[in-house]
């Protein structure tokens, strides 16, 4: 519209000039202003001349048009580029042996005594510790794994198609609650466990998912789940109910010995965060549609490995850009503090990443006791999200906000400008290999790694 | 937060702590009106105002940067003291609020603020800044025209922000920009005018700000006044802002005269600034000032010119009347402006009859680095005055702009300073002052220029009549 066609302003500054404009009868939108983070202002003045709105325009784009749907269960190995024996996908960004938390070392070691690389908890060490393994992050590798993530050649994993970008993700199944490899518990019964997942569950899944005429749709799942009181990162309640609703008609059907599909139904029916891991690789195909768009700001990747927390921009390639991983403010576990725990831990912040979790913590309000907060907080934080995203999701919505879409497209430059950070919801690690999961809650991932990226999206 | 008190003195230092320089010189006035305060300020730590603290006596951490918040009060005793705290603290704890509902914070961005109300088509940007330039992508980024009064942004981004308004269709007035009237709303620094057939483009906010309350002066009336932003004519920018602005008010119903008001051009800018206004169909005046006779007989040299011209094309008559010098008090002749292009207007006119002379902008980027404008706060340019006119000066001019923005009542500051510089140098000091405002302006025109007269100054109502008058003064011909 013309200038000329008279004025409704926004003002951001001095508070005089607004106050001038309402007594001449203007309407006037006060900003809360406030300097960038500091260290950012170079980096903000070199953007303010490159294109990053037409980028960020692209970018979000391919993730509102993303359509997550469930291509079937297929063996790691078989899917994943150079995945052989001795190769370990983990969370988050890089990291060596030296520098793993204790959670990550665990889950190390369970899955090397799963695929029969050493022949006790300590031999699987030394041989880590030796170099004799090689270690990449699933990110890398288009996949994702919740807690330590790791991912070894021959468990399940899902496969999630995005058929409009041409992609597809990766993510194991959920072992569930407890002594997990996911939190680096690696006795008998883990290990026992994901061999039961790869001989029972897998199968009974995939005959399950055969039967079905059509490929599930995964964002039409998470869609209901959102408008049924999940976040889809800290509470799967509703998504693993719609999903075992939708299975089970072709369960009935499968041809498995009936005590195996009773297992594998009970396993899942027992595990409000079966659905997490689905959530995860639709997140993941998501993000990754919006990946590599030259000039981009949008955060297509937040993950963690237990010592520092990573972040990738669509607009600066497979560059990783790093910060001390966060203790987790929350609430623990009968008997554990936050002296027990890990840092922060895992890829499932890809959840968030694509405006769920945290991002739409105001639909969840089942939860915001757990993570200490009112149903108003909840709303509170998923209003904060949108000062810091470039859009609004068209699919995924949220009933408490009237039905306003979530939170989408991290920008990373606003990040640093309001000196937002995206909100996260996770469970937390005991610090040591083997015991498991002992609470849940918020954490603020470190501004350092937005700092960084910014700096080198406004020099690239 | 560090403290360092005695009995009648506190520095406080709050680290990265922002507030705009208007309320914290709001803030420091309602300490200085506390009992038993002798000085008080709370202030950004730029190198000007920790000069002006360090001046005041008071002992500074090294490690300051601007980002910081400094609160700086002397006082009688320590429960003066206290007391001036709050009044500082109670200024500065407003923040801006959304709504009642407690679950919906105020935007933290223009483009927040854009996409929460879609009727918003204008960004303000007041920022200090060195932080403006973001800003102004992050309101084009929301689709919405700008007017930018922050200065400090460099001209490679004004160029390509510029640019990028232009291919979206958008305007950025500014950076810099002071002022602007659109479609009967002032921006910034504005006067109360008429409004009427006389659009202008304006590349100097006071040059728009003189020509508009002349014009008002002659019974003649504005559509619309559109600042650009003082560099907007220089050979990197070319003009685009001002080519844009006559082409808006060319399609503007309103709008039958043209006035382009611009300091020193570049040649060749200048050239396609002249064909465009010449293509818009509409009369026009060329106040390109320094560009010689450029625009033939549509071309004037003053922005009393310009306005006189326009005037004249409106049907109008401006008559004003100029004081006569009596007595001429020889000397150097000092300009202490809050307004840059009406110090050069006036330094123009004396520099050219001979005199010795020395004209200061305090509205210049360096000197209002953390600092609120002149024309809102004079405390600068008013001890200025005090310290000039009690030196070998003979005459000492100065500006009081009047409208929208500026100082709800520059005459009582000034008054007591000139009764007292006249009271002490007697005879051989004038005190000139032009007065830039309107009859509709908060102010009121009558009653500044009466108390600035009373007081001894003579008072004229243009730069180019301050220029002349000083002339006399200085004893030049």
């Amino acid at each position: 519209m013309s200038l000329l066609d008279g004025v409704r302003v926004a003002n951001a500054g001095i508070e005089l000039f607004a106050t001038e404009l309402e007594a001449q009868g203007g309407s006037v939108t006060r900003v809360d202003w406030r300097p960038p983070v500091p260290g950012s202002e170079a980096a903000l003045a070199r953007l303010a001349t490159a294109s990053t709105a037409e980028a960020n325009e692209r970018a979000t784009a391919r993730m509102q048009a993303a359509h997550p749907r469930l291509g079937g269960i297929g063996i790691a190995r078989e899917l994943i580029e150079d995945l052989e024996p001795g190769t370990f996908l983990h969370a988050g960004p890089p990291i060596e042996w030296p520098d793993m938390a204790g959670p990550l070392r665990g889950a190390i070691i369970g899955a090397a005594l799963l695929e029969n690389l050493a022949d006790d908890p300590e031999d699987a060490a030394k041989k880590a510790a030796a170099g004799e393994f090689r270690f990449v992050p699933c990110h890398e590798r288009g996949a994702v794994g919740p807690m330590a993530g790791v991912v070894s050649p021959s468990m399940p994993v899902w496969i999630v198609d995005n058929e409009p970008g041409g992609n597809r993700a990766f993510c194991t199944l959920n072992e569930g609650l407890g002594k997990v490899l996911r939190y680096g518990a690696y006795d008998a019964g883990v290990i026992e466990r994901l061999r039961w997942m790869s001989a029972v569950l897998a199968p009974v899944l995939t005959s399950a998912l055969e039967i079905l005429a059509e490929p599930l749709d995964l964002r039409a799942m998470i869609a209901h789940a959102l408008q049924m009181g999940d976040e889809l990162h800290n509470r799967n309640r509703a998504a693993t109910s719609l999903l075992l609703r939708t299975l089970l008609p072709a369960l009935l059907q499968v041809d498995h010995p009936r005590s195996d599909v009773v297992d594998a139904t009970q396993f899942i029916s027992s595990n409000d965060h079966f659905f997490l891991n689905l959530a995860m690789a639709s997140a993941k195909a998501t993000a990754d549609a919006a990946a590599g768009t030259r000039g981009s700001s949008v955060v297509v990747c937040m993950a963690r490995n237990g010592t520092d927390f990573g972040l990738r921009l669509s607009g600066t390639g497979d560059r990783w850009f790093t910060g001390p991983a966060g203790i987790v403010d929350g609430l623990y576990l009968p008997g554990f503090g936050p002296e027990d725990a890990s840092p922060d831990i895992g890829d499932s912040t890809i959840t968030e990443t694509c405006g769920l979790g945290g991002m739409a913590m105001a639909a969840a309000p089942a939860i915001v006791r757990f993570v200490g907060g009112t149903p108003s907080d909840a709303i509170a934080t998923t209003n904060r999200m949108y000062e810091i995203t470039w859009d609004e999701s068209d699919h995924y919505q949220v009933p408490a906000l009237d039905l306003r879409g979530t939170p989408l497209g991290i920008d990373c430059r606003e990040v640093v400008h309001t000196g937002i950070l995206p909100a996260v919801n996770t469970g937390i690690a005991h610090k040591d290999p083997g015991v498991g999961q002992v609470g849940a809650g918020l954490v603020d991932p470190p501004m350092a790694a937005f700092l960084k990226a910014t700096e080198a999206l406004a020099t690239a | 937060m560090s403290k360092r008190r005695d009995s009648s003195r506190r520095i406080v230092v709050e680290r990265g702590t922002y507030h705009d320089s208007v309320t914290l010189m709001l803030a420091s006035r309602d300490a200085e009106a506390t009992e038993g305060i002798v000085f008080a300020a709370a202030a950004a730590a730029t190198p000007v105002n920790l000069e002006l603290l360090e001046g005041r006596g008071f002992e500074l951490p090294l490690d300051l940067v601007p980002d910081d918040l400094l609160i700086a009060i002397e006082g009688t005793d320590e429960t003066a003291v206290e007391a001036a705290a709050a009044a500082i603290e109670a200024r500065l704890s407003a923040r801006p609020r959304a709504a009642e509902d407690s679950t919906v914070a105020a935007p933290r961005s223009l483009r927040s603020a854009a996409r929460r109300d879609p009727g918003i088509d204008l960004a303000f940007v007041s920022v200090p800044g060195r932080f403006a330039a973001y800003e102004v992508a992050n309101a084009l980024d929301a689709g919405l025209n700008v007017f930018c009064f922050s200065d400090g942004v460099s001209l490679e981004a004004e160029v390509a922000l510029k640019r990028r308004a232009v291919d979206a269709g958008l305007f950025v007035m500014g950076p810099d920009c002071g002022t602007a009237i659109v479609s009967g709303v002032a921006l910034g620094f504005a006067n109360v005018v008429r409004s009427g057939p006389v659009g202008i483009v304006g590349a100097s906010g006071t040059g728009t700000q003189e020509v508009c309350c002349l014009l008002d002066a002659a019974g003649v009336g504005v559509s619309h006044a559109i600042g650009v932003g003082g560099r907007d004519l220089s050979a990197p920018v070319g003009g685009l802002m001002t080519i844009a602005g006559i082409e808006l008010l060319a399609r503007d119903s309103e709008t039958e005269i043209i006035v382009v008001v611009s300091k020193p051009p570049d040649a060749a800018v200048a050239e396609r600034v002249l064909a465009a206004v010449q293509a818009a169909g509409k009369p026009f005046v060329l106040a390109l000032l320094g560009a010689g006779n450029l625009g033939g007989d549509d071309a004037v040299a003053t922005l009393e010119a310009a306005a006189l011209r326009a005037a004249e094309l409106a049907g109008g008559h401006l008559l004003l009347e100029e004081p006569v010098i009596e007595r001429a008090t020889p000397g150097e002749v000092v300009g202490l402006f809050t307004g840059g292009t009406l110090s050069e207007e006036a330094g123009a006119i004396v520099a050219a009859a001979g005199l010795e002379y020395r004209f200061i902008d305090f509205g210049d980027d360096e000197m209002t680095a953390g600092r609120a404008h002149p024309m809102i706060d004079p405390t600068l340019r008013n001890e200025a005055l005090t310290r000039e006119a009690a030196g070998s000066a003979g005459v000492v001019v100065i500006d009081v702009v009047l409208g929208h923005g500026a100082h709800p009542d520059p005459a009582a500051g000034l008054a007591p300073l000139i009764r007292s510089a006249l009271g002490i140098r007697g005879d051989n000091l004038t005190i000139i002052a032009t007065v830039c405002g309107t009859a509709g302006d908060p102010q009121g025109l009558g009653a500044q220029m009466g108390a600035l007269s009373e007081a001894g100054a003579i008072v004229t109502r243009s730069a180019a009549s301050a220029g002349r008058l000083a002339t006399a003064a200085g004893g030049g011909a």
